[in-house]
């Protein structure tokens, strides 16, 4: 019998969820024993035009990891949607956008002048910036693809099944993820697998330390204290996200005493995962005057960054509006 | 400014003491921009900042949220709750670009038909001055 076919694809992405696709170490054994892996850039030496040589719906399932943010990861999407029967956003980034989606904030123009021209780092005298098309000496004409005007989730770009979440997805979420793809009983579509449908608090060896209602007078950023790893990181005043963030990723910040950034994304009833979180989190600020109030919310120095880490371009406005607009 | 432009503003407003306001405001024949759309809660600690965020993506021009004074709210402190996240998401409208006067905070009582008017009437100058916000149509790729 033939094997259910898998493709795994990366888009605008930082590597990290190769890392952990990788990082199941010994499953990956069983994982080939299971499947055919019929794409891989990061670690099989398929191209793209064996892609394109499969029948349509021929591969089960194509996890894709990254944003979409230049034409080349459009087209290699579409292509992928075309061939698979199932389409899954893997990790953090496919899914919301993920830290490249905090680019969103700033327009193609201002990112492609920084990056060439103005950052510290870049020494660039004869002005070189990258050309859609050129004609090089030899009479070849070289291209390149296209960024476009804002990062976009891929679901805003293909019909999406399912979502794995996480910056990156553990090894364990990826592993249950895959056993249910490949189980044939599959979820409502949409649905998001390997994980919880609770909250991170849930899930928590903190939790138990955790007062029924929570208030602090004070946000400590995470340099700022050593934190007491057996009580609940909140009450200390470090802004965990744990309450708003899906849980299933076994409290892995938590358990190095970091407060959890939110990288499992919102809950199944959230439209907003920033407005959400920024919205539980300035609650529990205990102060009744205004001035205190924005004093102790003026320790948040870049909210957006904080609230919207993994989720600007599937928040509601998807990014700065002038950005948007176009 | 463009003349024609009319104003879409979503105004949540607490049963309590702001819709009652708006109430008194009507019956007293007091006049206003009817560009208000309002949305009644039970308390503006009911207004959950995605809302504000919802309603600019879908084509609100400005949003106001109004309730009880501090100290008046039905429910003890939810308008304080309401103080304290609003304080956040301003500004996080401003760096989704999205100009202060489009957003406002009010604690107006039963009692102030008036003030009800007062800052209706601003915010529907400064909006329309502003002009459109056009935000409808994000969601598709170009
Ligand atoms: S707030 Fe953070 S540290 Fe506290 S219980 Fe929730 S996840 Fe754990
Ligand atoms: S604790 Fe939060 S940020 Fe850390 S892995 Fe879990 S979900 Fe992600
Ligand atoms: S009842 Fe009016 S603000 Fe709470």
């Amino acid at each position: 019998m033939n094997k259910p076919k898998i493709a795994l694809y990366w888009c605008a992405s930082c590597g990290g969820c190769e890392e952990a696709q990788v990082d199941l170490a010994e499953k990956i054994l069983d994982l080939v024993n299971l499947v055919d892996i019929v794409f891989w850039p990061v670690a099989m030496d398929y191209k793209l035009e064996d892609v394109e040589k499969l029948p349509d719906g021929s591969i089960t399932a194509s996890l894709i990891n990254g944003g979409i943010r230049l034409s080349e990861h459009e087209y290699v999407v579409k292509l992928l949607r075309k061939k698979s029967k199932l389409v899954v956003a893997y990790g953090a980034c496919s899914a919301w956008g993920g830290v490249p989606g905090l680019a969103n904030l700033y327009s193609r123009e201002e990112i492609l002048k920084y990056v060439y021209h103005e950052a510290p780092t870049v020494e660039n005298p004869q002005k070189i910036q990258p050309q859609l098309k050129i004609k090089a000496e030899e009479g070849a004409t070289l291209e390149l693809p296209e960024v476009f005007p804002r990062l976009l989730p891929l679901d805003l770009v293909v019909d999406v099944d399912y979502y794995i979440p996480g910056c990156p997805p553990t090894p364990d979420v990826t592993w249950k993820a895959i056993e249910t793809l490949l189980s044939g009983n599959l979820p409502a579509k949409g649905s998001v697998l390997g994980a919880l449908d609770k909250s991170l608090c849930y899930d928590c060896p903190l939790n138990e330390t955790k007062p029924e209602k929570v208030l602090i007078k004070d946000i400590k950023r995470p340099h700022e204290v050593i934190a007491d790893p057996s009580k609940c990181l909140l009450t200390q005043g470090l802004m965990c996200l744990g309450p708003v963030t899906r849980g299933g990723c076994g409290a892995l910040c938590i358990k190095a005493a970091m407060p959890c950034t939110g990288c499992f994304g919102p809950l199944n009833e959230v439209m907003d995962y920033g407005g959400k979180a920024a919205s539980y989190f300035a609650s529990i600020i205990d102060y009744s005057d205004e001035e205190e109030i924005k004093k102790v919310l003026g320790k948040i120095l870049d909210p957006m960054g904080i609230f919207y880490r993994y989720s600007l371009p599937a928040s509601r406005l998807r990014g700065k509006i002038t950005v948007m607009r176009r | 400014m463009n003349q024609n432009f009319e104003p879409k503003i979503i105004a949540f407003l607490c049963n309590w003491c702001s819709y009652a306001a708006l109430d008194l405001a009507g019956t007293s024949r007091m006049k206003y921009p009817p560009n208000f759309l309002v949305v009644r809660v039970m308390c503006s600690g009911r207004v959950d900042p995605q809302f504000v965020l919802e309603a600019f993506r879908r084509g609100a021009d400005g949003v106001l949220v109004a309730g009880c004074h501090p100290g008046d709210c039905h429910y003890i402190e939810g308008n304080i709750k309401t103080l304290r996240r609003m304080t956040l998401l301003k500004r996080m409208l401003e760096e989704f670009g999205i100009e202060k006067e489009r957003f406002r905070l009010e604690w107006i009582s039963a009692a102030e038909a008036d003030k009800f008017v007062k800052v209706a009437n601003e915010m529907f100058e400064q909006i329309k001055a502003l002009g459109p916000l056009k935000l409808k149509e994000v969601n598709t790729h170009e």
